[in-house]
């Protein structure tokens, strides 16, 4: 039979964003490689993708406070100069973003203006497989990092997601990174490694979604291993009973404090994953904004100022890159119900290893706009090749389509 | 046969399949697809944050929430009762539509809000889409949902517009930018009256100037442009798409099915009887990952747990495999519903059915005696008739081979096979 089998998935919009996946296992049971990804090459990076869903408003992020046009096309939403968090004369940070502000201080927090893609997309799900797949013309059936994941190996413990459902973005043509909500998968007692491992073979000619949930057991023997040491203090998830708050626009997740100590205790383990992704939802605020959304970027803020504090304490952490971003910023003019509808570019936020704080990127004119949007200046492709080169030892260009852009610090 | 109801309907039982079995299939299409009698709804209570005066006090509002939470907990319950009891094709187009039009309770915050949605799938779901367009642009939950009431004149709010375009009725690259600053401005002036479970237009918030929408130029109102969306050309294709999705396979539709389906016309009920009938049909059993509701509705149908008898302890277990495994009803993640196919299959979720399994089977004495009371090198055998799998893989054949001895552990496993994860 196919030992590859194309599959696709489909995203929540129902656009295919899919990945093709593994039919048969075969592609995952290379144990030499297995055997490889579990010792960390010394002086290896990791990523952790923070992607905020929902669409964050840029412009009252990374705020352009002396701009009069910010002001005039904002009058209920705007800030005034002396209460944003002072980046330079012209940009400060939102309020709520204290402990980002610190970093960027302390020289640790780079921002990068305008980013985005062309001829943008204004629907959140169309949006997001366009920044999960990495590319803009067509969003095919793989994601970035799942392309990476393939490219590494396809062990699944190289790239992890915290989430209960597998973002689009891990999703590679022949493997798929694994998830691990609440950083456990508690097995009943009766369940033995040997019967998974029985689980997880492969059967000739079985259809490829069944081959997948077979494959599923087969991962999950080795997540078993990753996690063990990691697992102890976790959270059960029969205990918590508060959901996660509806999003409208996905990122419905564990809080983000939580994901990122799972990545914390990871790191600090010396686990062989290269890849994390966490989420944050809750930001399309449409209407009532100011205040929710100080809330959200909070939510953001506080947790990963910590978590940045945290990593830069450990050996281990100190290889830790950390990229923030979302699928689109808002229209510049607010709706007049206090909210803005959906944008374009947006700012990245960049943390960890090899990054020079400070501002980057062209901001982008909020009088010369597209259609009442801004144009961007940053591709976040270069972005991305920065991150797949620079942090994961990738071939950026290959993973990328032939995208030849690059994101540098100078 | 098996194949067309394990898709149409609710995870059917063995009995249930050699009832069809011996009917011709057009004939049995066509008695699952008939329409069903609205159910009596369940009594809720008053919703309380409508009957919060302005200004409430901390307190009081903390109450209305605890209310709320206990009100959406009986509804989510008398819904998956109601799934399970009767495993019908009407209620599984219900959540179907459930996760097309996805509202969550969250931001609406009333049970009566989204007990009146769930009834306008079950009154208009089977039909002409037009009827149920036009009833959902009038739907309180959606409205609260995506913004409507804060969709006026003086300031169009684009939310609802957008999505009912992008997710609802045409899909993405059918309809521009300006259809949907047009197409906001349509709606502008519904407001939603809580205390009355309805929502109305005020004019003076409505602006009811000519828009240039969808390729027509005039003055639209709410129907006209529910009309306009039905009738355009994406409409059918995009609809059929939707359905193909959850109801044929987690791969692209063949061409000629899909042009089937797009033939059958403007209703769900048309649609599903021509993917079911289609001679590609058979070929995509096994190619459909099941989501966590149908998991769960058709393992409690087939086990035979009564539902009726359970503790409240008990509901809450047989309701948390569903958040384990992320799909809870009354709470879709977005606006675009749940995800589908591969997204399901995660390390996470096969831990998740392999303990929600074990948890189910503690509550069905009969099953376990029913396997309990074969003899033990048919027990493979009984397991798959009982589940209603066509058959086990060699692998799986082996991999239950150490638990037939154990009727519980034997069931309990079954449930979290491949060959159960799909359908």
């Amino acid at each position: 039979m196919d030992t590859i089998t194309r599959r696709r998935f489909l995203t929540a919009s129902g656009v295919v964003a899919g990945a093709a996946l593994a039919a048969g296992g075969t592609a995952y049971g290379l144990a030499e490689i297995l055997g490889t990804a579990g010792q960390r090459v010394p002086g290896a990076k990791t990523l952790v993708l923070v992607t905020l869903y929902g669409g964050n408003d840029g412009l009252n992020t990374v705020i352009p406070y002396a701009d009069p046009a910010y002001r005039s096309n904002r009058p209920q939403l705007a800030y005034a100069a002396d209460q944003v968090l002072t980046l330079d004369d012209a940009f400060g940070l939102n309020p709520a973003m204290t402990g980002l502000h610190r970093l960027y201080g302390e020289k640790r927090l780079a921002i990068v203006r305008g980013v985005g893609y062309p001829k943008p997309d204004r629907s959140h799900f169309r949006s997001m497989d366009i920044w999960q797949t990495g590319q803009p013309d067509r969003p095919g059936t793989t994601g970035w990092l799942g392309r990476w994941l393939d490219a590494a190996g396809g062990d699944p413990r190289l790239a992890v997601s915290f989430e209960p459902v597998l973002p689009p973005l891990l999703a590679g043509a022949r493997s798929a990174g694994a998830t691990v909500p609440g950083g456990a998968v508690q097995l009943p007692g009766t369940v033995t490694t040997d019967l998974l491992r029985s689980f997880g073979r492969p059967s000739a000619g079985e259809p490829p979604a069944q081959a997948r949930a077979a494959a599923c057991f087969a991962d999950l023997v080795r997540v078993q291993g990753l996690m063990h040491d990691v697992a102890s203090a976790a959270a059960d998830e029969q205990d918590s009973a508060e959901d996660p708050p509806a999003t409208g626009t996905g990122g419905a997740g564990p809080p983000l404090e939580a994901q990122l100590a799972l990545v914390a205790r990871c790191v600090e383990a010396g686990a062989a994953t290269r890849a994390y992704s966490v989420s944050l939802g809750g930001f399309d605020l449409h209407a009532d904004e100011k205040t929710a959304q100080e809330s959200q970027l909070a939510k953001l803020d506080k947790p990963l100022a910590a978590f940045a504090d945290r990593m830069a304490r450990t050996a281990a952490g100190k290889d830790v890159v950390i990229a923030v971003y979302s699928e689109f910023g808002r229209r510049v003019k607010a709706n007049a119900s206090d909210g803005t509808d959906h944008g374009t570019a947006s700012s990245m936020f960049l943390l960890g290893a090899g990054v020079r704080g400070g501002l980057y990127g062209e901001p982008p004119s909020l009088t010369d706009l597209d259609d009442g949007d801004l144009r961007h200046t940053v591709d976040f492709r270069d972005v991305y090749a920065m991150l797949l080169g620079d942090v994961l030892d990738g071939d950026a260009e290959k993973l990328l389509n032939g995208w030849t852009g690059r994101f540098r610090f100078d | 046969v098996s194949h067309v109801l394990r898709r149409v309907t609710f995870g059917p039982t063995a009995a249930e399949i050699d009832a069809a079995a011996r009917a011709d299939l057009s004939a049995t299409v066509t008695a699952l697809l008939a329409p069903a009698a609205l159910p009596k709804p369940p009594t809720l209570g008053p919703g309380p944050v409508g009957a919060l005066a302005e200004g409430a006090s901390r307190a009081d509002r903390q109450k209305a929430r605890q209310v709320v939470r206990q009100q959406v907990a009986d509804l989510t319950w008398w819904w998956f009762t109601r799934m399970a009891a009767t495993g019908g094709a009407a209620e599984k187009l219900t959540f179907f539509w459930h996760g097309h039009w996805a509202t969550s309770v969250q931001k609406v915050r009333s049970v009566r809000l989204m007990l009146r949605q769930q009834q306008t799938f079950r009154r208009y779901g089977a039909g002409d889409t037009g009827a149920l367009v036009r009833a959902m642009l009038r739907d309180p939950a959606l409205i609260l949902w995506l913004d409507g009431q804060r969709n006026t004149r003086q300031a169009p709010n684009e939310n609802l517009a957008r999505e009912l375009m992008e997710l609802f009725t045409l899909g993405v690259g059918n309809y521009t930018e300006n259809d949907v600053k047009a197409g906001a401005r349509v709606l502008t002036g519904w407001r939603v009256d809580r205390a009355a479970g309805a929502a109305r237009l005020v004019p003076r918030r409505h602006d009811d100037s000519p828009v240039t929408l969808l390729g027509r130029t005039g003055t639209v109102d709410v129907d006209g442009y529910a009309d306009l969306l039905v009738r355009h050309p994406a409409h059918l294709p995009f609809l059929a798409g939707r359905l193909w999705l959850r109801y044929g396979s987690d791969e692209p539709a063949p061409a000629a099915g899909m042009r089937r389906m797009v033939g059958a016309g403007r209703s769900a009920t048309a649609m599903l009887t021509a993917l079911a009938t289609d001679p590609a049909f058979p070929a995509t059993a096994g190619h459909l990952v099941k989501q966590p509701v149908e998991w769960l509705v058709g393992a409690v149908r087939q086990l035979g747990i009564d539902t009726g008898t359970l503790t409240g302890e008990q509901r809450k277990q047989v309701l948390a495999g569903l958040r384990t495994l992320g799909q809870v009803p009354l709470r879709p993640p977005s606006v675009g519903g749940w995800p589908a196919g591969a997204a399901w299959l995660t390390t996470s979720s096969a831990g998740a059915r392999l303990r929600s399994g074990q948890a189910l089977v503690a509550l069905a004495p009969h099953a376990v005696e029913t396997i309990a009371a074969t003899a033990r090198d048919e027990r493979l055998d009984a397991l798959a008739h009982l589940l209603v799998v066509d058959g086990w893989t060699g692998r799986t054949r082996s991999a239950l081979a150490g638990a037939v001895g154990e009727p519980r552990r034997l069931l309990a496993l079954g449930l979290a096979t491949p060959e159960y994860t799909v359908h």
